[in-house]
């Protein structure tokens, strides 16, 4: 079964991309999992300088999904330079991930990362549990107007906004976005989990971002609304985890998905996975490309 | 969610270790570890020292949350994921067992465990470093090295290697400690065509495989490892460098 998509004019082998944050901050993990059969590599958000993240603990592990605060560890621009270079140069289709605290640092990292040869940049718009960043970043729709401008006018490769779930209503903020190239929806949930026994939040931070199984429906929302309001494509993101999980995410008007808990649940191999799954769905259902199933569940 | 498990007992096993122990009904096995938690401080990852029905594991003090493990006592709480990780496999009939430090911690179930006739090797700084040198003794010829030469062998315990193939011609090296020791070891073994599984240690934040932290040359230790075998000849990283909690490559 040919899976292949065409994604803001870049040829994918199959819609399923490895999500931001998820092995993705070594050169060598993008490549393992490229490897592995991801339909391209979303790099961790990258910032302008070296963050450490925050003290441990910084992930809990739930029933029905994960819940982290890594407080956006990273190497910084520069440093990250060697490891786009060694995933793209082992023939990965690479989409560099950045963070800002406004237009000019979104654009002037964007630069970078187009430099290091990335085919797409993925701006951050939405992390939600970095203080000074994302949320404050992604629930104002001028801000979201103003990076969206900024990067889309900084480089020439196409640019993917992605956005958080933690606004009331996702339109006007998809509307906003809709200068890029792609809108990616969504981000984590922000959540937290107590340790009765402690007495206190498990996480460092107090508050981070929910992923996983659990958060499937309110990303499918997410997509279909945004679906309503946009020409753009849109790129699901939320709790996929297996191939009737990206089929869901296609009809509800994604062109493609990303994986990033999933890792935990299925290994490395997800990848290989989804594709068989969603060939036999195709099949039983009678589809021969993607693209016929995007947006079906729109009648 | 982490288990709040209560402590049975705590053990002083040389001066700055102590063994806690406790009881957890997960299976547990050799090389794998827990990712401990004491409300308060940092989670950290420790080797499963203990595998029984009561687990363990075994601390050295040297920052502030293995000084905040120290602190605790009988009948006091603490909070663990896991185990998590690869384990040792089981093989060979002859095996040899290579510890740094440490690395005893994680290679002491093993050895207890293991069916073969064992040589464990045990280097440590000076003799108030070296501990489990009796529970090691019920299950297998030791020989220690130290430093100082305050007990047994005075230097690296790599230079027992040479003999210990003499004499007990393993044909399965198991090690773990300071890396460059592992390095030499593996080198060793490799050159003598002995299989090798060494036990690596890089800086862990999930501890289940996703965030990337403590990766080396596309092999996730907390998941794919920590006990590697064949993968070594891949990874390129291992006794060059490791990568800070920021991620960047330091040489070790
Ligand atoms: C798989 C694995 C098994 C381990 N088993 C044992 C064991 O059985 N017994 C034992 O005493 N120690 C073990 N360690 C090392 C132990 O985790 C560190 O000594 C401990 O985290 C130090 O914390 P600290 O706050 O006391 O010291 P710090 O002053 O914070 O650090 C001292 C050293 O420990 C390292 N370290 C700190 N935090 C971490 C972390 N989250 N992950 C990895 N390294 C860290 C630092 O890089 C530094 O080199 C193991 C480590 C790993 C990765
Ligand atoms: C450990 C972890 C780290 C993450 N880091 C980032 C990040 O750096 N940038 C980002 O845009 N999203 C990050 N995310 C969010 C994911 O990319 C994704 O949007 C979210 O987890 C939902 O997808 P999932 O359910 O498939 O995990 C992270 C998620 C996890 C679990
Ligand atoms: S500690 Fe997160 S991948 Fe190993």
């Amino acid at each position: 079964m040919n899976l292949g998509v065409r994604l803001s004019g870049i040829e994918l082998r199959n819609p399923f991309l490895l999500a931001s944050g998820v092995l993705g901050e070594t050169g060598e993990s993008m490549l393992r999992v490229w490897n592995a059969g991801a339909g391209g590599v979303v790099t961790k958000s990258i910032g302008l300088s070296p963050r450490e993240g925050y003290p441990n603990p910084v992930i809990v592990v739930l029933p029905h999904g994960l819940l982290n605060a890594m407080g956006l560890p990273g190497p910084g621009i520069e440093e990250f330079a060697e490891e786009v270079r060694t995933a793209v140069e082992g023939g990965a289709v690479v989409i560099g991930s950045v963070f800002g605290a406004g237009p000019d640092e979104f654009a002037r990292l964007a630069r970078r990362m187009e430099e290091y040869g990335v085919s797409a940049v993925e701006l951050n718009l939405s992390c939600p549990h970095a203080r000074g960043y994302g949320m404050e970043v992604g629930i104002d729709p001028e801000m979201v107007r103003e990076i969206v401008e900024a990067v889309k006018s900084a480089v020439g490769i196409p640019v993917w906004a992605k956005l958080t779930p933690n606004v009331a209503d996702i339109r006007p903020i998809v509307e906003a976005a809709s200068g890029a190239d792609a809108i990616v929806l969504m981000n984590t949930l922000r959540a937290m989990a107590i340790d009765i026994r402690a007495r206190r939040p498990v996480l460092s931070n107090v508050f981070g971002g929910y992923s996983g199984p659990a958060v499937k429906p309110v990303g499918v929302r997410l997509v279909y609304e945004a679906y309503e309001v946009t020409d753009k494509p849109i790129i699901g993101v939320g709790g996929v985890t297996t191939g009737e999980d990206v089929a869901e995410y296609l009809m509800a008007g994604a062109s493609a998905v990303q994986v990033g808990s999933a890792v935990y649940y299925r290994g490395v191999e997800v990848f290989r996975l989804l594709a068989i799954e969603l060939s036999h769905i195709m099949e039983e259902e009678g589809f021969s490309t993607v693209q016929e199933m995007v947006g079906l569940a729109h009648g | 969610m982490h288990r709040c498990v209560r402590i049975e007992d705590v053990r002083r096993e040389a001066r700055d270790v102590v063994s806690i122990l406790f009881r957890d009904p997960c299976i547990a096995l050799p090389g794998q570890f827990y990712m401990v938690w004491l409300p308060g401080h940092e989670e950290v990852p420790m080797s499963v020292s203990f595998t029984g029905m009561l687990k363990g594991i075994t601390v050295r003090a040297v920052g502030p949350t293995t000084r905040a493990l120290h602190s605790l006592e009988a009948d006091d709480r603490l909070w663990i994921r896991g185990p998590y990780g690869r384990c040792y496999s089981i093989r060979g009939s002859r095996p040899l067992v290579v510890a740094g430090g440490t690395g005893i911690a994680s290679l002491a179930p093993l050895v207890e465990e293991h069916p073969g006739d064992v040589l464990t090797l045990l280097g440590a700084r000076t003799s108030e470093d070296l501990f489990f040198v009796e529970r090691l003794r019920a299950s297998s010829e030791v020989w220690v090295s130290t430093d100082d030469g305050s007990e047994g062998h005075a230097g690296p315990v790599t230079d027992l290697l040479e003999r210990a193939v003499e004499e007990h011609e393993p044909d399965i090296v198991y090690t773990c400690g300071p890396e460059a020791m592992m390095v030499k070891v593996y080198a060793f073994a490799s050159e003598r065509d002995i299989a090798v599984e060494a036990s690596l240690e890089r800086y862990m934040k999930c501890g289940i495989g996703i965030c990337d932290s403590c990766s080396v040359s596309g092999y996730r230790v907390c998941r794919d490892g920590p006990v590697f075998s064949d993968e070594l000849t891949e990874i390129y990283e291992f006794g060059r460098f490791r990568r800070d909690p920021s991620g960047r490559r330091v040489p070790i």
